[in-house]
């Protein structure tokens, strides 16, 4: 009988690092189910980030390089044009990417560079210790800001996503979650689409997942499932805001 | 090749070239965009890869992104825009990743100036980067040696691994002198595929590479580290210097490189002219530094005084005086603002401090 369900051959069977109920280990298993269903293990590049998943290398099986912090982009930019060829992707952090990376960001999906960003969007710093980032909620407590968010001394939090589709530049930008199981298929199809996308040339492609960091957030896994559904959904909602496609109409 | 009249800057984005380095990513800045401004179009005709980067941090994590990647690659920049590409050079150290790093020295600190200045030193031979990083400096003083040291610098930073420095000051890049680009120096780029992420199709062994700088064990780190001090300590045998003016006995020694060193040369040769003798070293790599050289230089003469003439405020001296080893005084005379000191100067100092030996 055919195995209805087994370890993608792209991720490595070994235990995980992550805490209970962190959304990181699903994510990188979407990431390896994509690479081995197009096929491309044998010419991907994954960059990894400054963060919790800087050790994405441990369970992702494919050639890694490891980025500084917020600088994963700008790598990928310089494998990308140095070797078309190769399937380049960055795993990146909210710290990483929306503070101290926001520049090479924006830069890199404005260029309209051809590699594909997995955005891993859990509203606070996992690997430091629970400081307060760019995407902290209102009123959300972390250890750098713990009477909550003060929004009229440091802003609201950047939707990232919204924020790169504003660029003229032809791109695919979605944003998606994994806190159900609903949920991951949609994430896992973006996944997809992205690194399809990158495999046409067509296009800079990021695909930013609403996640969760029971750690940090002071929360037991299912608390915090709740508390991103109801705390975190409606203010970054889920969908596509920005297909190649629509650029072309 | 016929020799053809080029501006030092064009002189090493041609030698990059012709050294078989195709990919360039840079950010202008004074006194070096020249080089961006030639590669854009040049890079393009041999189907070569040019990007302006956002940024001096971009720039250097698209080089670090391309060298671990498995290719050929350089910049240049300035001064301030160094200062930015520090953490990805130390990155690349760290990853043990072979890329070339031009700086075209400007005045600082700070904005400072855009005229020529060799204030950026201390920061290249002991400072480049945070860690135990370090780099091979190589400074050259004309317009033909700049364009063969960069041409040396890819075999030299893929046989290290490690990042190398040309290190020039803004008359290097702005000044025109006839260069010739010598075919024994190209070279092809050495197999990467032990260790470089251009993926694992690519290779024989059809396993993952891993380019990294994080070792969390440390004990893991501190072997890293012994690993990076070995190819520091083997760099030695990359020395490189020239003696002028040193056959004949003399009092005073000078120890210059760059542009600062062809002003002492023509200071040497018009007091050779009074029957003044005044021996000088100039050192071509600054780091590793010729310290051997620079103490036999004292030891085997009856040199009294060593003067380190510099375009920066001394940031040579300390180098000059642990050469010399106690063995006689080693002075400081230089300008940082842009000017450079002229052979008068620098006569009329070696003539007051005979006076006074
Ligand atoms: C230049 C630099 N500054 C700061 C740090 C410290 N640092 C490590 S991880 C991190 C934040 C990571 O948070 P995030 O990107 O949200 O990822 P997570 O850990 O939540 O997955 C910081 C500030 C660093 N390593 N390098
Ligand atoms: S600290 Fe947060 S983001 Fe990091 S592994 Fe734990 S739960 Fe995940």
């Amino acid at each position: 009988m055919a195995k209805a369900f087994q370890k993608p051959k792209a991720l490595f069977d070994v235990p995980t690092h992550y805490c209970p109920g962190c959304t990181h280990g699903v994510i990188h298993r979407l990431v390896a189910e994509t690479i081995d269903e197009l096929g491309v293990r044998g010419r991907t590049v994954g960059i990894a980030p400054v963060g919790c998943a800087v050790l994405a290398y441990n369970y992702i099986d494919c050639d890694f390089q490891e980025a500084a912090h917020g600088r994963a982009p700008a790598m990928a930019t310089g494998v990308k044009r140095v070797r078309p060829d190769l399937m380049v992707f960055t795993y990146q952090g909210d710290g990483d990417l929306a503070s101290i990376g926001m520049g090479e960001i924006i830069h890199a999906a404005n260029r309209g560079e051809k590699f594909t960003t997995i955005f891993v969007n859990n509203a606070v710093y996992g690997m430091t210790g629970g400081q307060m980032a760019p995407t902290t909620m209102p009123d959300q407590r972390t250890t750098t800001c713990p009477a909550g968010r003060q929004t009229n001394d440091v802003g609201m939090p950047i939707r990232v996503a919204e924020l790169l589709s504003a660029l003229v530049t032809p791109a695919y930008i979605t944003r998606q979650t994994v806190i159900k199981p609903k949920f991951i298929k949609r994430t896992k199809k973006a996944i997809k689409q992205a690194f399809t996308y990158q495999m046409e040339k067509r296009c800079f492609s990021l695909v930013e997942v609403v996640s969760t960091c029971p750690t940090n957030w002071g929360m037991t896994p299912i608390q915090s499932i709740k508390w991103a559904e109801e705390a975190l959904l409606p203010y970054y909602p889920l969908g596509d805001l920005k297909t190649p496609e629509t650029d072309e109409k | 090749m016929a020799k053809v009249l080029m501006k030092g800057n064009e002189a090493i984005a041609e030698a990059a070239i012709r050294a078989g380095c195709l990919n360039y990513f840079a950010y202008p800045i004074t006194p070096q965009s020249e080089v961006a401004e030639y590669l854009c179009w040049r890079m393009p005709e041999v189907n070569g890869v040019f990007l302006q980067g956002e940024s001096e941090v971009a720039v250097a994590y698209m080089i670090f992104g391309a060298a671990a990647a498995g290719a050929r690659v350089f910049t240049t920049s300035s001064s301030p825009g160094i200062s930015l590409m520090s953490e990805g050079i130390s990155y690349l150290a760290g990853a043990q990743c072979p890329a070339v790093f031009v700086n075209i020295m400007r005045g600082g600190p700070g904005l400072g100036g855009i005229l020529p200045s060799q204030a950026d030193y201390l920061q290249a031979t002991k400072g480049i980067g945070h860690g135990d990083c370090r780099m091979l400096v190589m400074a050259p003083a004309t317009v033909q040696e700049a364009a063969e040291m960069v041409m040396k610098a890819f075999p030299l930073a893929e046989k290290y691994r490690n990042p190398v420095m040309i290190l020039g000051d803004g008359l290097i890049g702005q000044m025109m002198e006839p260069v010739e680009f010598p075919d024994d120096l190209k070279s092809e780029p050495t197999n990467k595929d032990e260790w470089a992420t251009n993926g694992m199709d690519h290779r024989k062994s059809k396993t993952r590479n891993l380019v990294r700088s994080l070792f969390l064990d440390p004990v893991v780190l501190n072997n890293n580290n012994l690993v990076l001090k070995e190819k520091y300590e083997k760099m030695k045998d990359e020395i490189l210097f020239e003696s002028y003016n040193t056959e004949k006995d003399y009092r005073i020694l000078i120890v210059s490189y760059g542009t600062m060193s062809r002003v002492c040369r023509t200071a040497v040769d018009m007091l050779a002219d009074e029957g003044i003798h005044v021996g000088l070293i100039r050192p071509q790599t600054l780091f590793p530094f010729p310290e051997e050289a620079i103490c036999k230089a004292v030891t085997s003469s009856g040199c009294k005084l060593v003067l380190s003439i510099e375009m920066s405020m001394g940031q040579m001296l300390e180098d000059v005086q642990r050469s010399v080893l106690g063995a006689c005084p080693v002075e400081w005379y230089g300008k940082c603002g842009g000017e450079v000191p002229t052979p008068e100067e620098i006569i009329d100092l070696i003539k007051a401090r005979m006076a006074s030996l």
